[in-house]
């Protein structure tokens, strides 16, 4: 295990988080516990944002199912690596079901930021964009830098998907920027922008 | 000698669903659904996802609401288990969810290691806030799944059905 190495990656999380999102038009979000929904905040809160504060593994299914009740719309699910670990199986999922328009993004500290920042595997031997190319989702890769975060934005937007990136990010203490957390909150708030009165049948 | 061609039920179960305009099925299949999913998988009306592991279901289907579609979840009594913290995703967040259990490890059950999660099924369904609904004849499949559905997706509960080994008959491995 690398026990300093992401102290000095160049990628920073949260101004990561607002690249992704800066033309994200009518994109519905999904934000992973803990620090991925705190970044979410902090690049704006919005309706169309459904941050979890909890059910740790369940962001990219939670995307899944979204992404295939909203075939025309970009889901972009934002999560960690902690969280992403917790749901590996959900990658073969996504591969199976293919859904072109599912963006699955992961904020890859290698740590296990709301706990006292341990080293989780991905400071060691696990790769997770292998993990979701050898589970058959089309477009992965690991970003590691601006550059490489600057080659991905496209595909972020408009690549046939399900596209896969883990980007590597610093391990850092930021200032907490939280979202709402009335769950069901959330819930009316995000159906109701996107389903306007069919929210309330 | 689960599920015999000329059981109705499997066929009840999956025109409720479509009636109910549930558009994702998602599953760890049991032998007990084998036909409900077969039925699935070819129906121009429904997605029908295959899981890794339960919890990815209650997941699936809170997304799948968000986005307004209604889903369901099928599995043996054994998921029941691993769904545990996932449903506070459901609970907290007032959402519909409707799960069919084929249940293992109570009636002429074979296999000891079904039998703790079989017999705390009810049980760890209602801790978690999910109305149960136990059903062990096949004649009254139908009106259960029914009235599971329609309190799930009326009322934004969780419900669950629980269809006996004394439906879906005990599995014997030719024992």
């Amino acid at each position: 295990m690398n026990t300093d190495r992401s102290k000095s990656y160049p990628l920073r999380r949260r101004a990561v988080v607002k690249e992704i999102l800066a033309q994200r038009s009518n994109s519905l979000v999904v934000a992973g516990l803990g620090a991925p929904a705190w970044d979410l905040a902090a690049a704006g809160d919005q309706p169309l944002n459904f941050p979890l504060w909890g059910a740790m593994g369940g962001a990219v299914p939670l995307g899944l199912g979204l992404a295939l009740a909203q075939p025309t719309r970009r889901v972009i699910v934002i999560t960690g690596d902690g969280e992403m670990l917790m749901g590996l199986g959900s990658l073969a999922t996504v591969a199976i079901q293919r859904p072109p328009n599912l963006v699955i993004v992961v904020l890859d500290n290698e740590r296990y930021g709301e706990t006292g920042m341990q080293l989780t595997h991905t400071a060691g031997s696990v790769d997770l964009a292998a993990v979701a190319a050898a589970s058959g989702i089309p477009i992965c890769s690991t970003v590691r830098d601006k550059k490489g975060l600057n080659a991905i934005l496209l595909q972020i937007r408009k690549g046939a998907g399900p596209v896969f990136f883990d980007i590597k990010v610093r391990a850092e203490r930021l200032p907490l920027v939280l979202p709402p957390k009335n769950g069901a909150y959330l819930k009316d708030r995000f159906r109701l922008a996107l389903l306007g009165a069919d929210a309330v049948d | 000698m689960t599920g015999s061609e000329s059981e109705t039920w499997p066929q009840d179960i999956y025109r409720i669903l479509v009636n109910n305009r549930v558009r994702q099925v998602a599953y760890v299949p049991d032998m007990g659904h084998a036909r409900l999913i077969e039925m699935c998988h070819k129906s121009s009306d429904i997605k029908a996802v295959v899981l890794t592991t339960e919890e990815e279901g209650v997941a699936l289907l809170a997304g799948a609401w968000l986005g307004g579609e209604r889903g369901v979840l099928l599995m043996q009594s054994s998921g029941v288990g691993n769904c545990i913290n996932m449903l506070s995703l459901t609970r907290i967040c007032r959402m519909p969810l409707l799960i069919l259990v084929a249940m293992r490890g109570q009636w002429g059950e074979f296999n000891p290691w079904q039998i703790p999660m079989g017999q705390n099924t009810n049980q760890v369904l209602i801790s978690a806030g999910v109305m149960t609904f136990a059903v062990d004849d096949q004649n009254r499949v139908k009106e259960t799944v029914e009235a599971a559905t329609k309190i799930a997706f009326e009322g934004s509960a969780a419900t669950a059905v629980l269809i006996s080994q004394r439906i879906l008959g005990a599995k014997t491995f030719g024992k």
